[in-house]
């Protein structure tokens, strides 16, 4: 299990081939990369500047992927998110899981996705056409992460 | 009085002007210190000004805003998070 939180660029394809060093069972790898987009709202944007909290930053994307843990059998976990300045195109962050089969990966990485979106302490500013916005949380993300817990009941 | 330590992040620092500082409070929950930090200043009005869009975290954990606060705590402020 890895957790990366790092303003550096990275290479999802590297990243991801360091990743396939499978353990004994492993049958299914499934991965998740976010990109900044070039186009919000029809407006082309300029770049995404990312603000965390050093400390509890990490310690709310381990809780994060220990819930992941309690869920799923997972044999490996990666996560990656970076902070800072992001040009559009750039790689945010990433995901990887590897399970034994193939429907808990896809489920236990869109878990992880559906978290960190609402639980993770990370705020995005979007700049476009010359203005800065802060990126506000979107509800359908909290009903997101809530249908996992409502799930778990 | 307690000695703490309180931080400001995204558009909440923006409106303060600062991301974090020392502060000795009265407050027995973090509610009582954003009631306390208002009583600064504009910008702290202009901060608090919408407490369901704030979020709060002691020593680095989410917890509600009626939480005590104890000596020596950090204590953060922010709106939701908008990670991934």
């Amino acid at each position: 299990m890895a957790i990366k939180v790092q303003s550096n660029a990275f290479d999802a394809g590297e990243e991801l081939d360091r990743f396939m060093t499978c353990h004994d069972g492993v049958g299914a790898v499934v991965n998740f990369v976010g990109i900044v987009r070039s186009n919000s709202d029809d407006e082309p944007v300029d770049k995404l500047v990312i603000e965390h909290y050093p400390g509890m930053t990490e310690a709310s994307l381990q809780r994060i992927v220990d819930e992941a843990e309690k869920r799923w059998s997972l044999k490996n976990c990666l996560v990656i998110h970076r902070y800072g300045e992001l040009s559009p195109g750039e790689a945010i962050m990433m995901v990887a899981v590897q399970t034994a089969h193939r429907q808990a990966a896809f489920e236990a990485a869109n878990f992880l996705m559906d978290y960190l979106k609402s639980r993770a302490a990370f705020w995005k500013k979007e700049y476009r056409a010359g203005a800065s916005e802060w990126v506000k949380s979107r509800h359908e993300d909290d009903v997101a992460a809530q249908k996992w817990q409502d799930e778990n009941r | 009085m307690k000695p703490i330590e309180v931080l400001y992040f995204a558009w909440i620092r923006e409106r303060i002007g600062h991301p974090k500082e020392q502060w000795t409070t009265k407050a027995n929950t973090a509610a009582e210190l954003v009631v306390e930090l208002c009583q600064r200043g504009p910008e702290y009005q202009a901060a608090f000004r919408d407490l369901a869009a704030i979020r709060v975290a002691i020593n680095q954990e989410m917890v509600p805003l009626d939480s005590p606060i104890k000596e020596g705590c950090e204590v953060a402020f922010f709106p939701p998070m908008t990670g991934g």
